[in-house]
């Protein structure tokens, strides 16, 4: 039996504007850029790739399933700029087929910084899902799949999960595969999945290469892949981010064929399904205690924190980000309290990232700035405005949980006849 | 492999890149093996010549006995009396002309004894036909299979030689008339630049910037030019001097080195700084360099009311230079229009962060560097503002600054040429 369990990760940052030490206004965000490039993404991928999944889950009669982490201040920006990507994830959620996992609602590291502010942002995301879409995810994934024992632990005491996804990296599994369900080590009721990077990277990164001697991947050839696994494993995590269908690897590449023929050439085996997360963990018992004492990720081929923590402008900069916690919610200022989350997104960080910077590579690619410097320099400035902003608030008693942005979401969760036209395609 | 070289100035009277980087390849080229013919330019003055003890030459034989010098094992300089210098316009050289004529009066007490006998032609032009023609006397007595000349005043001279002898000419571009005067060129030297470029068998530029230039400015075919990157001489050894390393202060240093002049954007400079100081206050600026900008420098700082902030050293060299790089927390080249810049790649070695304009060919190689606009005043306060306020930004910026710089070495600008030798030979079907 090989279960196929496909989680997307769709993300984006609230991208900075350029603000300058001599900026003084508490506008840090560039509406119009990241209102283009959400417009731009979610033509080229969401929308796209959301109809594609629709149909497919159609036309499988519930035999194809998949699962999604959408984060908050993506859903924030999808409200603002491209509402009917909101309708059809609804519709996606309305077919019983897909799953929706719960993170930090800002895509943080809080994780590491704050477990109070981890914790809320957590529940800020899970009651957003709950409002849109009518799910209570069940399964928690990190930001970039950061991980290690402590993270399952505190995942567990929560008390609402069944499951903690990360990656399936080679130093912590040893000659142990990924295909199968584990317990980290600790956590008695808690599941593991491990991304399967092999098969993963294959669509993700390697799909497009024409240096690499698979290419060109075609369906059916990655179906026989995934029967080899059949007899030596349960399932077959396939975890990506969304952006690969469309946006990282362009429609010309066929990325949308090899999805739409994916199903059918993974169900000619008998033996072969598809499930979420929630799903696998059902299905399977564990099969043995993963120990993950020092933390990873799924980043670049160190799979470690360095993308986002590995130079000294980085630490200074989540540090003094985080040294704000207290001022910034002792004011009871929402919008305050709000720049400051937004500030947090492990984006901003990856964007100061300095190794392999002179090599020209994926980092920068996905970089908005000219250079790891800028972007450093750019989140200073704000810090330092955000800074004087809480100085001048005297301290408050503090306040609960600021839902604001969760309450205008549920606005679009109508019916609306856009979902019918998708559905209808 | 034999070059007959035209360079310019050998260390320590050395006044700017173009000297740093003759020399810098020179040395790399002695070490690979090359043989060199060096000819350069020399004013004969007693205080001047000790440091390669030219053999006394007398003004009626304005071409000079060959000199080796110990580290280089490859080289023969020659030497022709001229007045030329790097960086000589048509009115400092008449100034440069008038001085030492006065100082040769003055030093022989006989009044106009010289000025004759000099044979100088009057103007810079004449004067670069005449280097010319000597260098074609020069160079009857030297073997060699290839000529190439460094910067628009030798061109005529290396264009002389190649009609004279046949052998294949490599012009090498450090700057051109655009970047010394913006839009405000010389014809004549134009002329000149572009009559040399035409002329040569290949054409050496050191940016993409400075190709695109002579392609596009000067009509040169692309594939007649190569890019050959400037190095940077390690100066390791001085870092061990006692007592530089304890250097105190409460002030932070922001340094402008380099000639002050319109291409150096020293007005950019000043307005940042000016800026700058809204909000940061324990700063110092130092401008160390001198040039034809100079006085109106003295007075724009003055004019911006931060005249006390501001710090003129004038023209810096040899220690003096390493003295100040390694007082300063920032080094800043605004250039208007920058060909390379190997002032940067030197305060980096000396683990000084850099911001540079993005106008400069300098930043085409160096990736661990703050980029701005020349013209954007704002940003580059900004940028100043930045590495005084947030340490961590310097760290970081010097150690991957340092690495970076570490990987620019003449040995590989010396085997680029020495490639592109053995290409113009090739094409000149010798």
């Amino acid at each position: 039996m090989a279960s196929v369990c496909f989680y997307f990760q769709v993300h984006q940052p609230t991208r900075l504007r350029h603000y300058t030490v001599f900026d003084n206004n508490t506008n840090y965000f560039d509406d119009r850029k990241n209102a283009e490039i959400c417009r731009k993404v979610a033509n080229k991928c969401y929308l796209p790739a959301n109809r594609l999944i629709l149909d497919l889950i159609r036309k499988y009669d519930g035999r194809f399933k998949v699962a999604y982490s959408v984060t908050g201040v993506l859903l924030e920006q999808l409200e603002a700029y491209s509402p009917e990507v909101l309708s059809t994830f609804d519709a996606l959620a309305r077919t019983g087929c897909v799953e929706f996992l719960a993170e930090t609602y800002y895509h943080s590291l809080s994780f590491l910084y704050s477990r109070n502010e981890f914790a809320a942002q957590v529940n800020k995301h899970v009651q957003t899902i709950q409002e849109l879409f009518g799910q209570t995810p069940r399964v928690f994934r990190n930001t970039e799949l950061i991980y290690n024992n402590d993270l399952a632990s505190l995942i567990e005491s929560m008390g609402c999960f069944d499951a903690i996804i990360s990656e399936g990296a080679d130093h912590i599994l040893g000659y142990r595969s990924p295909n199968f369900v584990y317990t980290p080590k600790g956590c008695n009721r808690l599941r593991l999945l491990l991304k399967n990077y092999s098969l993963s990277d294959d669509i993700a990164f390697r799909f497009s290469n024409r240096d690499w001697s698979q290419w060109p991947l075609t369906a059916d050839k990655f179906a026989h892949w995934v029967n080899r696994v059949n007899g030596n494993g349960f399932v077959v995590n396939l975890f990506m981010d969304y952006e690969t269908f469309g946006e990282h690897q362009w429609k010309e590449t066929g990325i949308f064929d090899f999805m739409h023929h994916l199903p059918e050439e993974i169900l000619r085996h008998p033996d072969n399904n598809f499930k979420t997360p929630s799903e696998v963990v059902k299905a399977y018992q564990p099969v043995g205690v993963v120990d993950v004492p020092h933390l990873i990720s799924w980043a670049d081929t160190e799979r470690d924190l360095s993308a986002w923590l590995g130079n000294a402008m980085q630490s200074n900069a989540i540090h003094e980000l985080y040294r704000l916690e207290k001022k910034i919610k002792g004011s009871g200022d929402a919008k305050l309290i709000s720049d400051w989350r937004k500030l947090q997104t492990s984006d901003h960080f990856y964007y100061m990232c300095t190794k392999y910077f002179a090599d020209g590579d994926v980092h920068k690619y996905f970089n908005p700035y000219d250079s790891p410097y800028d972007s450093y320099i750019n989140f200073m400035n704000i810090l330092g405005n955000l800074h004087l902003r809480c100085v001048k608030h005297p301290p408050a008693a503090p306040v609960g949980q600021v839902a604001q942005n969760a309450e205008s979401l549920t606005a679009v969760r109508q019916d609306s006849p856009q979902v019918d036209a998708i559905a209808a395609n | 492999m034999k070059v007959f070289m035209l360079g310019w100035e050998f260390p320590p009277f050395i006044s700017g890149g173009l000297g740093t980087a003759c020399y810098g390849l020179t040395k790399a080229l002695d070490q690979m093996g090359v043989q060199i013919t060096f000819v350069l330019p020399t004013v004969v003055q007693s205080k001047y010549a000790t440091h390669v003890k030219l053999v006394s030459p007398s003004m009626q034989q304005p071409i000079h006995t060959p000199i080796k010098i110990q580290q280089l094992k490859n080289v023969i300089f020659r030497t022709i009396t001229s007045p030329l210098q790097p960086y000589l316009t048509a009115n400092s050289y008449q100034k440069k002309i008038e001085e030492s004529i006065s100082q040769m009066q003055a030093s022989h007490g006989r009044a106009g004894k010289f000025a004759g006998t000099l044979d100088y032609s009057g103007d810079m032009y004449g004067e670069v036909q005449r280097y010319a023609e000597l260098a074609v006397r020069l160079a009857a007595s030297e073997q060699f299979d290839v000529i190439h000349a460094h910067d628009w005043m030798t061109y005529p001279a290396g264009v002389a030689v190649a009609r004279a002898t046949g052998k294949p000419l490599v012009v090498h571009v450090h700057s051109t008339e655009f970047d010394r005067s913006g839009e405000h060129v010389n014809q004549m030297i134009y002329d000149i630049e572009r009559m040399g470029m035409h002329a040569a068998d290949r054409v050496i530029a050191v940016s993409y910037l400075t190709r695109s230039i002579v392609i596009s400015r000067y009509g040169i075919s692309g594939d007649k030019v190569e890019v050959v990157y400037n190095g940077v001489e390690r100066n390791g050894s001085s870092n061990l001097l006692v007592g530089d390393t304890t250097i105190k202060k409460d002030e932070k240093i922001v340094l402008f080195l380099g000639r002050i002049t319109m291409q150096k954007g020293p007005d950019y400079f000043l307005r940042a700084a000016k800026k700058v100081l809204e909000k940061v206050d324990n700063v110092r600026f130092v401008m160390a360099g001198s040039g034809d900008l100079m006085h109106r420098a003295v007075e724009m700082a003055a004019e911006l009311g931060i005249g006390s902030k501001v710090l003129f050293t004038g023209f810096l060299r040899g220690e003096d230079v390493n003295k100040i790089f390694k007082m300063a927390d920032l080094y800043v080249m605004p250039s208007v229009s920058e060909p390379f810049g190997i002032a940067p790649l030197e305060a980096l070695d000396n683990d000084v962060p850099i911001i540079i304009s993005k106008q400069s060919g300098v930043s085409e190689v160096i990736t661990h560097a703050l980029k701005v606009d020349f013209w954007d005043v704002d940003e580059i306060a900004n940028k100043i503002v930045a590495v005084l306020k947030y340490p961590p930004l310097g760290v970081t910026l010097r150690s991957h600054g340092n690495c970076e710089v570490r990987k620019l070495r003449w040995i590989d600008s010396a085997a680029r040429c020495a490639k592109i030798y053995e290409e113009a030979l090739v094409g000149a079907g010798v």
